[in-house]
């Protein structure tokens, strides 16, 4: 029978997986509610998030708070870039040939970073000292708290941009009717642009933040990334909020899952839930039924 | 101020649109009729750029149309409606004629989350001058509801608000009229007027002839894809060419 502090630190652990694969979840939906799609690049530009953490770090000599700006800046780059030069030049909009592009797209980019930084596993530092906290009897790594915080943060930050700001009244327009979009005068190539770069931002931040947790690698985002995958769908495909709480749920019950059996068959159980999920309520927890 | 000049286009080789060529005059309402597949919607869809013509030429105060993607269109002045809508259902009707303004404040991605104390001036202006057409339209009281809950009256209203408050040099209206009952056709009808008499020039796509006939000082007449009349109401009225393809078609099917 676990303890009380045995199951506060299964809820923290739960939590900060949770928080990780809600940012996946967000750069998921954000593109698939400008272009109607599912961007397969999202799992490499977690990856490429912590790769340019690890270079800013040892290649630039930056010191921590710049680096990590600098990696989520980079990886936002990165994801605009992915829209300008690889998807925007097919000139197509058939959902399923940009989606193959995108997984095209996504064995390039893996390609590029096992070239650039190579195959071994390399390892990040976390954001401030690693002495850990205690707190009721279970003891918290200070990079825990940061991943809550500033994933609280960017989800602030973003609902700002969507509710507050005219680029975001633009990307809202887009995703609700881009024929609609287009009359008005709003630049349907630069919003889709910009939604990529946003997903490259949340990707970025969630490989940065988490790499110091796990290892570094080329293809660390790959798991990372299906997890974010499936939690968007927990919460219905392209609603944001849906996919926070589909990612935190996620992660609770993978963790939950970990403390009650055993963490082998952590992924087994979660993944499970999700079938279950989606076979009661195939629109997602918070997703709306077409029509 | 609008030249169509021997606009053509094809649909898999079945012809929608063959050698149109017509003006509208600059302060004036022309309205463009026919039957049903006559290419009236083709024709307006090929002005807005949501179909590229095949052949010919669209020019717009000197400035050429055609071949500038859809959503330049709104900066050189061509605004429009629809005639199924083409609205953003999940914003609330004060979110979609702000996004109307698009083209007097187009958000740069920097500009719009710096924050700068200009830039947040001339949003505050955008949303007066939203909140002033949505007041024109009797629309205040629903400023904030989504547009999916409105009645399809007042859908049509937030249309047409959202086209207007941008301030077009040329107005281009498909249907506006269309599964309206006779008050708000009537009231659509005055505000057409309105506009006329502040010195718009309109393009009207319309079935209802009460109205065309009202409203328009000039008169195209489009069938199977070509401009086969023009000319005032009077002279439209009495066309026996009109009359053979148009009206007598009409009272046929009646």
């Amino acid at each position: 029978m676990p303890t009380l502090s045995d199951l506060l630190q299964f809820l923290f652990a739960g939590l900060t997986n949770g928080a990780v694969y809600a940012l996946i979840a967000l750069g998921f939906c954000v593109v698939h509610n400008t272009m109607g799609i599912v961007n397969f690049t999202q799992v490499d530009l977690v990856s490429l998030g912590g790769m340019f953490l690890y270079s800013a770090l040892f290649l630039l000599g930056l010191p921590m708070p710049l680096a990590l700006l600098g990696a989520v800046a980079a990886s936002a780059l990165s994801g605009a870039l992915v829209e300008r030069l690889g998807i925007r030049p097919s000139r197509s909009d058939d959902h399923l040939v940009l989606i193959f592009l995108t997984i095209g797209l996504s064995v390039i980019l893996r390609g590029v970073m096992k070239l650039a930084w190579g195959k071994n596993r390399m390892a990040v530092p976390p954001l401030t000292a690693d002495e850990p906290i205690r707190l009721w009897g279970a003891t918290l790594l200070p990079q825990i708290l940061w991943i809550l915080l500033l994933t609280g943060g960017a989800v602030l930050i973003l609902a700002w941009v969507f509710r507050r700001t005219a680029l975001g009244l633009c990307m809202r327009g887009v995703a609700s009717n881009p024929a609609a979009a287009a009359i008005v005068g709003i630049d349907g190539g630069r919003i889709r642009m910009v939604s990529f770069a946003i997903a490259g931002g949340v990707g970025g931040l969630a490989g940065a933040l988490v790499t110091p947790i796990t290892t570094l690698s080329y293809d660390v985002g790959v798991l990372l990334g299906l997890k974010g995958f499936a939690a968007a769908i927990l919460g219905g495909f392209g609603s944001f909020v849906g996919a926070i709480a589909g990612g935190l749920l996620l992660g609770l019950l993978e963790s939950l899952a970990a403390a009650g059996l055993s963490s082998a068959y952590k992924e087994v159980i979660a993944f499970g839930i999700l079938l279950l999920v989606l076979f009661v309520r195939p629109t997602g927890l918070l997703g709306k039924r077409k029509g | 101020m609008l030249r169509i000049e021997g606009i053509g286009k094809h649909f898999g080789g079945v012809p929608a649109l063959s050698d149109v060529t017509f003006r509208c005059r600059e302060g004036w309402t022309t309205a463009l009729i026919g039957p049903n597949g006559a290419g009236k919607s083709t024709l307006i869809n090929c002005i807005s750029g949501i179909l590229a013509p095949d052949t010919g030429q669209i020019h717009l105060q000197g400035l050429r149309l055609d071949g500038l993607p859809a959503h330049r269109r709104p900066f050189l002045g061509v605004g429009r409606t629809f005639q199924n809508l083409a609205l953003f259902p999940r914003l609330t009707v004060l979110e979609n004629v702000l996004c109307g303004l698009t083209p007097q404040g187009e958000p740069s991605m920097l500009r719009s989350l710096l924050r700068l104390p200009a830039t947040r001036h001339r949003e505050r202006l955008l949303r007066l001058k939203a909140l002033e057409m949505l007041d024109a339209f009797g629309l205040t009281d629903k400023s904030q509801w989504p547009v999916s809950i409105l009645s399809y009256g007042d859908r049509k209203r937030v249309e047409l608000a959202r086209a207007l408050v941008s301030e077009p040099r040329l107005l281009l209206l498909d249907e506006p009229v269309a599964g309206l009952n006779a008050e708000e056709t009537a009231r659509i009808g005055t505000e057409i007027r309105r506009l006329h008499g502040a010195g718009l020039t309109i393009l009207l796509v319309e079935h209802d002839m009460d109205l065309v006939m009202s409203v328009s000082d000039h008169i195209v007449v489009l069938d199977s894809g070509r401009a086969i009349a023009s000319g005032t109401p009077g002279q439209i009225r009495s066309d026996p060419r009109v009359i053979e393809a148009y009206l007598g078609r009409m009272s046929a099917t009646a």
